[in-house]
């Protein structure tokens, strides 16, 4: 960034002048096999406004991160603040005068919090109390312009809000390094400027503060005091802006960082030069009035504009300010609310397949299917955009020639260098020859000489095949070559005119000058709260000094670091439709299923009757069976084949032939046969069918036989009187439910914890665990206490709905079920946490802890199969799991009038689980990314 | 609607699943391991049934009793005291605690009709009924034998022959192994397709898809015929090969016949994977839906408990589920053998539903485009 800066707290000594702030010595990181970092050695001095700049991948980030202490050492050493960031003692010591913002638009904020919860949230990690968090808040948003968006949620902020509230939590507790990783990425220019305004206001306000901060934007570069040139996880150069220049003798940074390249990296660099364009009165692309709502929100607000045949139009803004959503509407992926877009003077409509055939167009991320290879790429769309079979293969090897792709046509495009892919990506979109090219940030994160390459390939495209391009971009210097661009800011077009004439038009230097005037122009003219506050930045300015600092003297545990992560668990839960029913409803959605699914009552059971003797002994003989519970009489069979056929349909599950002569044969006392057909498709359901129809023949049997015979029948008898005990009329429910609620109780708390860690993970928010003071077990006593009362809600519900709904007698002690349940969500939470130290990406995480809580609740534990009826693995896995001991304890409670005295055994087990689980998730948890 | 083009994006839906070597090892375990280990490891109907014993009599026939329990069915049964029988059962040590009492071998001679007390724990179900059955068959048997001759009358002679018929011995793997491959069916169809149209808007190429000439009706019956196809491949081999040939289960009716409903039926799944996505939008929500939804299938579809002995409410509301009527046609097509004629109603019923699935899916998937 040009302009003049004042640097109070820099005098201009050199690096070697003051104690350097961070000294870091043959470094080397690696990721797998790449070579993030190659041992780097470096000295940065403190009091300075340091940038390291180099294109992405580099190693920036990773160096950032070392730094910060985010990132566990490898090899070398780094030292911050005087001491050795390898030690955990030092990290401890230093990180509250650290403040680090990772690369990311607010990566490490929390979207559905708001920005006042935001704060709120790190003040606590830093151990602030309620008063001193609401007064630094108020400063750092008054400070910021922030303060009317003090309850919208971090999601709807734009990009350079976003920015800004990351460094209100960055600087929340007056850090003495404040670390950026390309803070400014995607943000308009006019935020940009402030952005750094801000910083430089900051810097003024505590002159002492160290910045260390990575750009890909060589013009803010151009603004630092000190600068880190980076290539391929080395240091190229460093020094002063204009020592930089100075030794390459270029003239801007962006080609002295071309001219620092070793030669193999500058792979035959040229300068882009684009000839004029020559004059076409046709038109390819049309806007009028184009207006995109979402709901109540206006994203693209009456845009019009047209592009001739050929031309390369630009189209630049911010993150969110409508570009996507104008180009999503020329491709037809979204139908404009107002307004009607023309391509070549035709209305676009997105039915219309013969106009998508005329355009090409490449998205943000590059949208290539990643298991596909390269050419299969490039076939797959030359096949979906109908080209005769017979051209494709021509076609595709002309477009791996065009692209310089030749080398890698077998290759999957994750394995190819961002700058590659960008290249297959423009090949996919130009596969079909369209005449127009729809590009939407397709530079994003590729290095100068890559982009460079690129937009050669974009002048001849446009220049010699005549087709028109519509590209967006953040980088001023890709305006620049654009015949014309477009600026557009909160969903409007603010000016559209070629670059020379947006530059005279305000009399500025730059066209980024030019811009920054017509973003303030619209923003005055705009009463809007958003806008107020940016056209006076310097409302209200940061304190001096820090007050009184709360004491640092790290306490071993904080309850208010812990609480900080269970109300930011809470928060977070609330606005979470589907984890919020899983957390409050799942277990009793699943117990509803379970209750009736585990059924091993069988009743209702159907059969008919093959009565070929017809007479009051064989009638009888059928009522004994129509008669129970457990059977239900169709209509009676008439033939074999009938039988055959009404039990192949499966109406029937039983069938029984009663022969001819049965009541003759029985009053003599001659061998006579009942015969009996079981369907025994559904061996379950046949085997107590067969155990019924025993029962109740030997029933009439015995009741002939004393018929016949009197008493004299019975001699010699004895009775076995069994006694179903806790259960009498041996109901599946009652015996089933108070066992399914151990288990439920343990699944959806523990996936629930798991997810609750994992998910930190892997949307970045971790870094705050990894950079702030909140100890490991504050962490996750934090993310387990809101589920541990989740947990216990679910207790109470599964309990009720046992009660009143499955009519599960109850009949032992509540209060000491209820301790053991407290016990038993403790441990099943821990265990949540203890997988959650393994997992990274929340799919495998949500796997991993169903087969880990599922298998052995289900199967070892006493669920089905009492354990001591298990062998081997399965009755030792079982002997120690706790959803063993709260099985007893749910069924003695339940069913066995159990109480306290008779949980000496639940208790200790449980009490020895939880410690034991809680310990081994601390000791596995990391407090570094690897 | 063309079918160049449902044939190209489908070619290139089976080229992803090629290259995702955790979906292929999951589907290949799916079909043939799991289905192989769960079929094996169905239980017997008891197993290990833990037994305590009070003899109070201390006669030769109570020696006989204590001895005739064990195992497989039961350990060997320990010898406790009276006053042991309480806080044992209500430590869960022992399911079944059978009772001798003091005399009783005398009594049983002196026609007094003595009683045995027999304690079952009822919460433990699975052993609970069958358990006292075997008991009271262990019980009876010993005493008849050693009784025998002392009787002189008899009961009439009417024999039950009782036949199970598609399965006579009762293997319970039979029909648990079939379970299984519904299980695999519905659960990897869901996945398949969701995952693959959850991973396709992560990488924002379903987006770019729409700028092609392609409708999303195309885009969407092209994921819906591979993955059916490939999960249909799948369960064929599992029918053939797995359940037929490894576990010996003898099919009766006609495999094309199951593999044809099978395809319905995954036209209904596979739509439900899409329409499940389209609702979660990313990969966990997704995973965690699928938590709610695949349970209730599997476990109240009629495949592991009888469908009849659930309360009409929940049968009401299965019958809207596919699973239900693909239990209810595999059971009638591979053990009972029925044909067209007998499975009509089922098919017709999976059709309906896969079609108001996939209206649905359809409807909600280009809400989720736009």
């Amino acid at each position: 960034m040009s302009g003049d800066r004042s640097q109070p707290g820099a005098q201009s000594d050199g690096p070697q002048g003051p104690a350097p702030v961070v000294r870091i010595e043959a470094v080397t990181h690696r990721y797998g096999r790449t070579e993030a970092l190659a041992e780097v050695s470096l000295q940065i001095p403190a009091g300075r406004m340091v940038g390291l700049i180099g294109p992405d991948g580099v190693g920036k980030s990773t160096l950032l991160s070392l730094i910060a202490g985010a990132r566990q050492m490898q090899s070398g050493r780094v030292e911050v603040l005087g001491g050795d960031m390898a030690t955990a003692a030092h990290r401890a010591r230093v990180c509250p005068q650290i403040a680090y913002m990772p690369q990311g638009l607010g990566r490490n904020l929390y979207p559905t919090l708001s920005v006042a919860e935001n704060l709120h949230f790190f003040g606590r990690l830093f151990g602030h109390r309620t008063a001193e968090r609401e007064r630094r808040i108020d400063t750092l948003l008054a400070a910021t312009g922030m303060s009317p968006f003090r309850d919208r949620p971090a999601a709807k902020l734009s990009g350079g809000m976003k920015q800004k509230l990351g460094l209100c939590c960055a600087l929340i507790h007056d850090p003495e390094l404040l670390i950026l990783d390309e803070p400014t990425t995607g943000v308009d220019p006019l935020s940009r400027r402030q952005f750094w305004e801000l910083i430089d206001r900051i810097r003024r306000d505590r002159p002492g503060m160290s910045v260390i901060t990575a750009t890909a934007y060589m013009e803010e570069a151009a603004g630092f005091d000190w600068l880190v040139a980076m290539e391929a996880g080395r240091v190229l150069a460093t020094g002063t802006p204009s020592e930089l220049l100075a030794r390459t003798g270029a003239p801007d940074l962006d080609a002295a960082f071309v001219a620092l390249l070793p030669d193999t990296a500058r792979r035959g660099h040229q300068p882009v030069a684009i000839p004029p364009r020559p004059a076409s009165a046709e038109i390819a692309i049309e806007a009028q009035h184009l207006t995109k709502r979402f709901g109540d929100f206006t994203a693209v607000h009456d845009v019009s504009f047209r592009i001739g045949k050929g031309e390369i139009f630009g189209f630049l803004g911010s993150n969110g300010c409508g570009k996507t959503t104008v180009m999503k509407m020329l491709t037809g992926l979204l139908e404009p609310s107002e307004g009607t877009a023309r391509l070549f003077g035709q209305k676009l409509d997105h039915d219309d397949m013969g106009l998508r055939r005329r355009v090409g167009f490449m998205s943000q991320s590059f949208s290539l299917y990643s298991e596909l290879t390269v050419r299969q790429n490039l076939e797959l769309h030359a096949r979906l955009f109908g080209m005769a079979p017979g051209q494709i293969a021509g076609r595709v090897a002309q477009m791996l020639d065009r692209f310089g792709l030749g080398g890698c046509a077998g290759d999957l495009p994750e394995a190819l260098p961002l700058g590659v892919r960008q290249r297959l990506s423009l090949a996919v979109a130009m596969i079909h020859g369209p005449e127009i090219l729809i590009l939407d940030e397709p530079t994003s994160g590729v290095d100068p000489v890559a982009r460079d390459g690129f937009w050669r390939m974009l002048g001849e495209l446009s220049r010699e095949d005549g087709v028109t391009i519509f590209v967006s971009t953040h980088f001023m210097n890709e305006a620049e070559w654009c015949d014309r661009i477009s600026l557009m800011h909160a969903g409007r077009v603010l000016v559209s005119d070629t670059a020379a004439a947006i530059r005279e038009s305000k009399g500025a230097a730059t066209l980024d000058d030019a811009f920054i005037a017509y973003l303030q122009e619209a923003i005055a003219a705009d009463a809007s709260p958003e806008s107020a506050v940016s056209d006076g930045p310097t409302a209200a300015s940061l304190p001096a000094a820090a007050p009184p600092r709360p004491p640092r003297g790290r306490a071993p545990f904080s309850l208010r670091r812990m609480l900080s992560y269970s109300q930011l668990e809470m928060l977070q839960l609330r606005r979470d439709p589907i984890r919020m029913t899983m957390a409050m409803l799942g277990s009793l959605i699943l117990m509803f299923v379970i209750g009736y699914g585990i059924n091993m009552d069988v009743r209702d059971l159907t059969f008919a009757v093959l009565d070929r003797d017809r007479t009051s002994t064989s009638r009888d003989y059928i009522a004994d069976i129509a008669g129970s519970r457990y059977f239900i009489e169709r209509p009676a069979l008439e033939s074999y084949d009938e039988l055959d056929a009404r039990m192949q349909s499966g109406e029937l599950s039983l069938a029984i032939e009663i022969p001819p002569g049965f009541a003759r044969d029985v009053a003599r006392g001659a061998p006579v046969q009942i015969g009996a057909w079981i369907d025994g498709a559904a061996p379950a359901r046949a085997g107590t069918v067969e155990g019924y129809v025993q029962g109740m023949h030997a029933d009439w049997l015995t009741r002939m036989a004393r018929r016949q015979y009197g008493d004299e029948a019975i001699r010699g008898q004895f009775e076995l009187v069994p006694r179903f005990r806790y259960n009498p009329d041996v109901k599946s429910i009652i015996a089933m439910v108070p066992a399914v609620i151990p288990m439920l109780l343990l699944m959806i708390p523990a996936v629930l914890t798991t997810l609750s860690v994992v998910r930190e993970k892997e949307l970045g928010s971790i870094i705050n665990f990894y950079v702030t003071p909140v100890t490991r077990l504050e962490f996750l006593l934090g993310k387990q206490l809101p589920y541990l009362l989740a947990g216990a809600v679910n207790f109470a519900l599964l309990m009720a709905f046992a009660v009143f709904a499955f009519r599960v007698p109850f009949t032992g002690s509540l209060t000491a079920l209820s301790l053991a349940a407290l016990l038993y969500l403790v441990a099943a939470t821990g265990l949540g946490l203890l997988i959650s130290t393994f997992m990274r990406s929340q799919v495998a995480a949500l796997f991993a802890t169903v087969m880990l809580t599922m298998i052995p609740a289900g199967q070892f534990s006493g669920l089905i199969d009492p354990v001591s009826s298990l062998q081997g693995l399965g009755r030792l896995i079982g002997e120690i799991y706790p959803t063993t001991w709260f099985i007893i304890a749910s069924r003695g409670a339940f069913s066995k009038a159990l109480g306290f005295g008779d949980f000496g055994m639940v208790y200790l087990a449980l009490g020895l689980a939880v410690p034991v689980i809680l310990g081994l998730s601390v000791l596995s948890l990391r407090k570094q990314a690897k | 609607m063309r079918a160049r083009n449902l044939w190209n994006l489908g070619i290139k839906e089976l080229r992803g699943l090629w290259r995702e070597p955790v979906m292929l090892l999951l589907i290949v375990y799916s079909f043939s391991l799991s289905i192989y280990t769960e079929s094996k490891s169905m239980p017997e109907t008891l197993a290990d049934a833990a037994i305590a014993i009070v003899d109070e009599d201390q006669s030769a026939l109570s020696g006989r009793i204590v001895s005739a329990f064990t195992p497989p069915y039961f350990l060997t049964p320990r010898m406790i005291s009276p006053d042991q029988i309480d806080p044992r059962m209500d430590a869960g040590l022992d399911t079944f605690a059978l009772h001798i009492p003091p005399d009783f071998e005398r009594d049983l001679l002196a026609d007094r009709h003595p009683e045995i007390q027999l304690n079952i724990d009822a919460t433990r179900m699975t052993q609970a009924f069958t358990g006292s059955g075997y008991v009271q068959q262990i019980v009876a048997a010993e005493i008849a034998e050693f009784t025998a001759g002392h009787r002189e009358v008899t009961e009439p002679a009417v024999a039950l022959a009782l036949r199970a018929r598609y399965n006579p011995a009762l293997e319970p793997g039979w029909f648990g192994a079939i379970n299984s491959v519904i299980n695999a069916i519905t659960m990897l169809s869901i996945i398949l397709t969701g995952a693959a149209l959850i991973r396709e808007k992560e990488h924002g190429t379903v987006e770019h898809l729409l700028v092609m000439p392609v409708t999303a009706a195309e885009i969407m019956l092209a994921k819906i015929w591979s993955m059916a196809l490939v999960v249909l491949l799948a369960s064929g081999f599992a029918i053939s090969v797995v359940v037929q040939m490894a576990l010996g289960v003898p099919v009766a009716g006609s495999v094309p016949l199951f593999v044809a409903a099978a395809a319905l039926m995954l036209f209904a799944t596979t739509s439900m994977g899409i329409f499940l996505a389209t609702v979660a939008g990313t990969m966990p929500q997704f995973a965690l839906l699928l938590m709610l939804v695949l349970m209730p299938l599997q476990v109240l579809s009629g495949g592991m408990t009888p469908r009849e002995s659930m309360p009409e409410v929940i049968q009401a509301i299965m019958s809207l589920a596919p699973d239900t009527h693909f239990v209810i046609l595999s059971q009638a097509i591979l053990f009972r053998g029925a044909g067209l004629a007998v499975v009509w109603p089922q098919l017709l019923a999976l059709a309906v539903i896969g079609a108001a699935l996939f209206w649905l899916a359809l409807r909600q998937f280009r809400r989720f485009l736009g």
